[in-house]
């Protein structure tokens, strides 16, 4: 049945021409950009190919009278790169436009810190400047400091304005205050031809926390196109009916009432009712649960779920019609109201630290006025303390550390969703666990392939490389060399033969092989067998743990946290992965309301709780729990309500991203008392009204490089 | 010191220049595709006639 493939909701129209962001995979060498844009360019038609390396998407343009986005795809492939229509999500173009307006403050703030400077290190040392061209100077300074300020603060100014709208306090708020008093006094102070103005130091402070808020957004842009590329490249597509005829599209496209097949080995596209035929289906990622359940007419079937031996036709339901997912929705709704917002690290400084300034500054007023300066030095001294004590060095405190975490949890395969998740994994003391798919492997392995004849086993993997079967696709991959025999036939829900060096091979059910079955294996495994030349193979598959499961458990748990399981799986298939782990708390059969409500209890305990999961019934868990992270794997709910997701099939960035963000937590921590340490030295010194600008601009700088220089250490290798 | 009248004001201009270029380059995507940029430089696709590629 010839299939054709619509990609119409990928592909933007404008004026004749069409317009396709792809998501490349394999992209990683110079050769490859001449390679992929050349190709497309010889096609008749493509107006332009545009290959951006950095976040390995390429954009397409065509003339749409002449050529069809499957073309393109197909182009690429011939040229052996495969590539994923992608949608570029809203979220990640107001991004790179947020991202673009940073630079360019920071280019503006950068030019004025550098140009005032050269004023002012003239002003500092030449002790022979005569008083105009010192006001001169001034003058000149004040000209490109107050537009620059203006619009390089903007950043700082709108979230400062909004938190003081919202009656709430941030580190902006102090900032904000700083750099405009310091600019306001310095104006003032240069009208009565003054000695001292501040222009270089708010300048400098501006250029100095944009460097902190352009680096952490930049990676956070990073983590995220990585994140965008690897959504696209997990995308389902459905194979739905128009009519009589069977088209391929994405299965984002699906609307309620399409009707679907869904042939053995392919993921269920959406949640749906089976019209006809039966099958096995695989609902591990759903559920957690490890056995088929059998399916007819009328079942109802979820998304993710894995059709094993029958191809099936459903049709796709509405949200709302009872169905688990509808049930997930609820809890998550309920889980997500319910969960205090985490109040980050920074803000509960500059609340502190706010207040505290501010006093301080109305205090040298009084005190000065007291002690019987005029009210202008009064007030010009309270100044400087509100200049010296500008929170730069406290507001990159926190920032900087950041920055250099997300960066090796991202080289250590974590992918963080969320701003603060750093900041709350560093305070979890106990880890729920969901089974499967998390401390097992996503698809089934064969399990006892260290004990079969490797020679015998290399054969049945390469002939399992022909069918598309669930099951066969476990003994494909032991595969070492990806070389499929030649002639292979498949016979649906039996298995594959072929001839090898003359004489038949079959793989598949024993029956399919002439064996009588073999003791049957429990429920979740199942027996594959492999025939050839009079000798035989049982190979037996299952869910097997992910293969440095066990070390992990142990790392956490000399790490001080203790380590939990619940699952949706049946206790009976639980209890040896507890056993293996060593995890002595474990729980089975749990719905997804129980799974939170275990969660709830232990949170009722005090405990902060790191949830890993990744089936449909752990969503809820994953949103109720202090911080979640989820495998790559998971299903696309989950991953949207994890705190973070984690590359890969080892399951050590788990306890990867508990020790960067407990190191992280410390930095953070050393760099805050950093700062506080910084101005109990400062304050005293402006108080008694000693802050020239160059005592101002040394100790700003000074503190600013220390807590930067301070912050590398988070990327440090041993904890 | 009467050069500083117009030295200084020829010393901001010509920082002014740098500013409106890195902004330019900014806004005609240069900084796009860093990595891209580093290698696109290596290939010579761009030489053409008869005798290049």
């Amino acid at each position: 049945m010839a299939e054709t493939l619509d990609l119409s909701m990928f592909v933007q129209h404008r004026e004749g021409t069409a317009h396709l962001d792809l998501a490349v995979e394999g992209v990683a060498c110079a050769n490859c950009i001449g390679k992929i844009e050349g190709g497309l360019k010889r096609l008749p038609g493509v107006v332009a190919a545009r290959l951006n390396f950095t976040n390995r998407r390429l954009a397409v343009e065509w003339r749409e009278d002449m050529l069809a986005a499957v073309d393109v795809i197909a182009a690429l492939e011939d040229i052996g790169y495969r590539a994923y229509p992608f949608q570029p999500e809203r979220a990640e173009t107001q991004e790179a436009q947020h991202m673009r307006w940073l630079v360019k403050c920071l280019a503006v703030a950068g030019f004025a810190a550098m140009n005032i400077m050269l004023l002012s290190v003239s002003v500092w040392s030449g002790s022979d400047m005569g008083q105009e061209t010192r006001d001169f100077f001034h003058w000149l300074s004040a000209l490109i400091a107050l537009p620059a300020a203006a619009y390089a603060g903007q950043p700082f100014f709108r979230s400062a304005w909004a938190a003081i709208r919202a009656r709430a306090l941030n580190m902006d708020v102090p900032i904000s205050l700083g750099v405009i008093t310091a600019l306001g006094m310095s104006v003032v102070e240069t009208a009565s031809h003054a000695q001292h103005a501040y222009f270089d130091s708010a300048t400098m402070l501006l250029f100095f926390l944009l460097c902190g808020r352009a680096l952490d957004h930049a990676m956070r842009r990073k983590t995220r196109a990585v994140a965008g590329n690897l959504a696209a490249l997990k995308a389902e597509f459905a194979h739905r009916f128009d009519g009589f005829e069977l088209v391929r599209v994405p299965a984002a496209a699906l609307r309620a009432g399409d009707r679907l097949l869904v042939r053995p080995g392919d993921r269920v596209p959406a949640d749906g009712v089976v019209l006809n035929g039966s099958s096995e289906i695989d609902d591990s990622l759903v559920t957690g649960e490890t056995a088929r359940r059998a399916v007819a007419a009328g079942a109802l079937v979820h998304a993710g779920a894995v059709n094993f031996s029958g191809t099936l036709t459903m049709r796709v339901t509405a949200a709302g019609s009872g169905t688990l997912i509808d049930e997930v929705e609820r809890l998550l709704e309920k889980a997500v109201t319910a969960k205090s917002r985490h109040v980050r690290l920074a803000d509960r400084a500059a609340r502190l630290y706010a207040p505290v300034v501010h006093a301080t500054a109305a205090l040298t007023v009084v005190g000065w006025l007291v002690a019987g300066a005029s009210v202008h030095d009064a007030i010009v001294t309270a100044i400087a303390v509100l200049i010296i004590t500008c929170p730069c060095a406290l507001a990159l405190a926190v920032q900087a550390v950041q920055v250099v975490a997300s960066g090796a949890l991202f080289r250590a395969g974590v992918i963080l969703n969320s701003g603060d998740a750093i900041e709350r994994l560093s305070e979890i003391d106990a880890v729920v666990f969901d089974k499967t798919g998390t401390l097992t492997l996503p698809e089934p392995r064969v399990d006892n392939a260290a004990t079969l004849d490797p020679e015998l086993l290399q054969r049945a993997a390469r002939l399992a490389l022909s069918s598309r079967h669930p099951l066969a696709a476990a003994v494909a991959r032991e595969a070492r060399e990806r070389v499929p025999f030649a002639a292979a036939t498949e016979e649906p829900g039996q298995g594959v033969r072929a001839m090898i060096d003359g004489t038949e091979a079959r793989l598949g059910s024993p029956a399919f092989c002439g064996l009588a079955t073999a003791d049957p294996a429990g429920p979740g495994t199942s027996t594959i067998v492999f025939t050839h030349a009079g000798r035989s193979a049982v190979l037996l598959v299952r869910q097997t743990l992910r293969p440095d499961a066990a070390e992990t458990a142990a790392a956490l748990r000399a790490l001080g946290l203790d380590l939990m399981i619940l699952s949706g799986d049946r206790p009976d298939a639980v209890a040896p992965v507890a056993a293996a782990l060593g995890i002595a708390d474990w729980r089975g059969g749990l719905t997804p309301a129980e799974k939170i409500a275990a969660i709830d209890a232990l949170k009722a305990q005090g405990r902060r709780v790191l949830m890993v999961g990744d089936g449909l019934n752990d969503a809820p868990a994953l949103a109720a729990a202090h911080v979640s992270l989820s495998p790559i794997s998971a299903a696309d709910l989950t991953q949207a309500h994890a705190d973070a997701v984690f590359l890969g099939e080892r399951l050590g960035p788990v306890r990867e991203a508990v020790t960067v963000a407990r190191r992280a937590r410390r930095l953070m921590r050393e760099n805050l008392w950093l700062a506080v340490l910084y101005n109990a030295v400062a304050v005293p010194v402006a108080i008694a009204g000693f802050a020239t600008p160059l005592i101002a601009a040394a100790a700003m700088s000074g503190s600013s490089v220390l807590v930067t220089l301070n912050a590398l250490r988070a990327r440090g290798g041993a904890a | 010191m009467n050069v500083l009248i117009y030295l200084v004001p020829m010393a901001l201009a010509l920082g002014l220049t740098g500013l409106a270029a890195f902004l330019w380059s900014l806004r005609s995507g240069q900084y796009d595709d860093i990595e891209g940029a580093a290698l696109r430089v290596l290939s010579d696709d761009d030489v053409g006639g008869p005798g290049g590629r």
